[in-house]
């Protein structure tokens, strides 16, 4: 179905939209907060019209996109709802609709309405029926192939277009399946069938985008999943060319919603999990390990194990679970070693936490113990009181609306769509592992006498590699949103990281520490250049970028990579390194990293930023409890 | 159903629609009378009766409502036979 499902209901519709003035500064807040409610295409349409007044009257300062649609067939009717669902996201969408069949004439002309809209981000909504309208039953194979060549570079071309007018992200629509078959099970048999035609178009759409790097917006996938009857009416169709009912248009919304959320990083993270008739049947307190209902075969056992699975799989692919329970922890945790049903382990969960306090003092200390925002966490409870209090209490944590039947737990978790993701990277992977690990340090650090002991105890080896085509997005990836421990903030493309390494006086380090309990990844990259300009420069290795990932501070980590920086640079012929400090609002805790290691100041400027030099003919490395080997 | 039971569920719709307090409906009231009632409008309240009532309008019978009393004689023929 495409209800809005996982949203609660409105209590009293009428009430909530009259006490939204905006004449009134609050009016943006409450609006977003109607937004996060279970809305029909009516109710859409009404806050889309105060939303429309109150950007005219006082704009809200949030981020805006300016998406650009092109498409073939009416869509006026789910603009709204893409509006609704931006604000449901705190950002503003401003919809620019190319005119009616004339998306390729808007994109190959640069006096068009579409260049001037200066979009920052396009969708393409090319209806079925214009896709297909070069296919017909009598076709026979080589021309039915050549019609879907034709329609895929028309597409392609689409895409060339709009990328290199526009530089801005592309989401592609898959075509509804609207024409009934006319051979049946296996109409694949029939080449010229325009079913046949647009199910083959979405399968090549996939690899498609792949390689374009476009993203896609599967309306197909629903439409197998709701029933086409829920997103296409025929009727609809021949009245007003409308290939995506207005029923759907909500869903619709939201989907586009999740894909400009995903885009900016902004999906949820975490799923934060009650136990009681949540994870398990039955209240682990009362009822004990024997009394539970977990798997064993019976309906509602089978339910929770499935949920646990849904929310294992969710963690393989990066997303981190936690534990929100109303119990002794001693209790709470008894299932996850005991009961042989239990799907999760305890090194399922980032963060557990059982205990009497209220759940969203809870859950703000499962953010912070994770690090990450509120905004970032999905808290999923049978119990209503729990999760309107959290719903109260911090209305950026999403609150999924479930029943009380597990069956229904993970579907509505998949339909509300929290954590969309685009693509899956070797870091999501690693997550789950790296919290458990993370877990296992922390237990060592206080079992453990000494710090000296601790450090020994981890057994850490960190493991350089010089810049490479294999490491080269995550290099990118970390040169541009590592903050904190930055030392010079300098963002480099993959394309400056090329010039790093076919530069042969310069270095690129990549730096993985692995320990006892783990890989930590790569937490640190430095670049080193020789500085050859200047006479008096001559023999100074100047240390252009060194970052590192706050997880591993205090672990010996900085002074085992001098030891390296400097081994690197001598075999350049370096006598001097030269370290730079720019400040940012973020990385005021590096400010006196060089000092810390050694180097003497040479310059220190109004603005807080410095120069310090260290005389390699004059360095002992340091001695740590880290061994270095080259990968 | 009673007529003027499904006159105050479709003035409930139309005010929900409309965003408008005031509206009353009568059975010769038509699209000119109302400001803001285009056809997308008009699909807006077909939508909101064939969810609220589980019907789903044929297209003759789309084509043939030019008043709110077609439309109210229209629902209450099709929620009778249901």
């Amino acid at each position: 179905m495409t209800t809005l499902a996982w949203l609660p209901p409105v209590p009293d519709w009428r009430a909530a939209l009259k006490a939204i003035s905006v004449a009134q500064p609050d009016w943006f807040d409450k609006l977003v907060a109607l937004a996060q409610h279970r809305l029909d295409f009516v109710r859409i349409n009404a806050l889309d019209t105060i939303l429309k007044a109150g950007c005219e009257t006082s704009p809200p300062k949030v981020k805006q996109i300016r998406l650009a649609i092109l498409g073939s067939s009416t869509l006026a009717h789910l603009m709204p709802a893409i509006r609704i669902a931006a604000i449901r996201r705190e950002f503003l969408v401003t919809v620019y609709e190319a005119d009616y069949g004339q998306y390729w004439q808007e994109l190959t002309d640069p006096d068009s309405g579409l260049h001037a809209f200066k979009p920052t981000m396009i969708l393409f909504a090319l209806d079925a029926h214009h896709l297909a309208a070069g296919v017909n039953a009598g076709m026979l194979e080589q021309d039915a192939d050549a019609a879907l060549e034709e329609v895929q570079n028309r597409i392609r071309e689409c895409w060339r277009l709009a990328r290199e007018a526009f530089k801005c992200p592309i989401i592609q629509q898959t075509p509804l399946p609207v024409h009934p078959t006319v051979l049946g099970n296996n109409e694949h048999r029939l080449p010229g069938s325009k079913a046949r035609f647009i199910a083959r178009f979405n399968a090549a759409l996939r690899p498609m985008a792949d390689a374009a790097g476009v993203e896609l917006l599967a309306t197909d996938d629903r439409a197998a999943r709701d029933g086409l009857a829920a997103w296409h009416d025929p009727g609809l169709w021949h009245r007003a060319k409308q290939e995506i009912s207005p029923s759907a248009a909500p869903l619709y919304g939201d989907l586009i919603g999740r894909i400009i959320a995903a885009k900016q990083g902004k999906s949820y993270k975490c799923l934060v999990m009650d136990l009681d008739n949540t994870m398990w049947g039955g209240v682990i307190g009362d009822d004990g390990l024997e009394g539970i209902v977990i798997g064993q075969g019976s309906a509602l056992g089978e339910a929770f194990v499935a949920f646990q699975e849904y929310a294992r799989e969710l963690s393989r692919r990066g997303i981190i679970l936690a534990v929100c329970s109303k119990n002794d922890e001693a209790n709470a945790l008894e299932p996850f070693e005991k009961h042989p049903e239990m799907v999760l382990k305890r090194g399922d969960i980032a963060c557990f936490v059982a205990n009497w306090t209220d759940k969203a003092a809870n859950i703000r200390t499962i953010a912070a113990e994770l690090n990450i925002g509120l905004d970032s966490l999905v808290f999923i409870d049978d119990n209503p009181f729990e999760r309107t209090l959290v719903r109260q209490e911090l209305p950026m944590v999403a609150v999924p609306e479930v029943g009380d039947d597990p069956v229904s737990y993970a579907q509505i978790l998949s339909d509300a769509g929290y954590f969309e993701g685009l693509a899956v990277t070797q870091e999501d992977r690693e997550r789950s592992g790296q919290y458990q690990g993370n877990r296992l340090r922390e237990a060592l650090k206080s079992s453990a006498t000494d710090l000296p002991s601790y450090l020994r105890g981890l057994e850490m080896q960190l493991i350089w590699r010089r810049f490479d085509q294999i490491g080269l997005s995550r290099t990118v990836q970390l040169i541009n949103k590592t903050n904190q421990f930055n030392l010079t903030t300098r963002r480099y493309t993959e394309d400056d990281v090329l010039g790093v390494m076919r530069d042969n006086r310069s270095f690129g380090l990549q730096l993985r520490l692995l320990d006892r309990f783990g890989d930590n990844g790569i937490i640190s990259i430095v670049i080193g250049r020789m500085q050859e300009e200047a006479a008096e420069e001559e023999g100074d290795l100047l240390i252009d970028t060194w970052l590192m990932s706050c997880r591993v501070l205090g672990r010996q980590v900085e002074p085992t990579t001098l030891n390296l920086v400097a081994e690197q640079a001598q075999k350049l012929g370096a006598k001097r390194l030269v370290g730079e400090y720019i400040p940012t609002k973020k990385n005021a805790m590096v400010k006196d990293h060089y000092a810390k290691l050694g180097f003497t100041v040479v310059n220190e400027a109004a603005d807080g930023s410095s120069r310090a030099v260290l005389d390699l003919t004059a360095f002992t490395p340091a001695e740590t409890f880290i061994d270095v080997r080259e990968s | 159903m009673q007529d003027g039971a499904i006159y105050e569920q479709l003035t409930d719709i139309f005010r929900d629609v409309f965003m408008r307090d005031d509206l009353t409906l009568k059975p010769e009231l038509t699209a000119k009378d109302v400001p803001g009632w285009d056809s997308f409008k008009q699909i807006e309240i077909i939508i909101a009766i064939e969810e609220k009532y589980g019907i789903k309008f044929h297209t003759r019978e789309l084509d043939s409502l030019h008043n709110v009393g077609d439309l109210a004689r229209t629902v209450e023929a099709k929620t009778a036979a249901a």
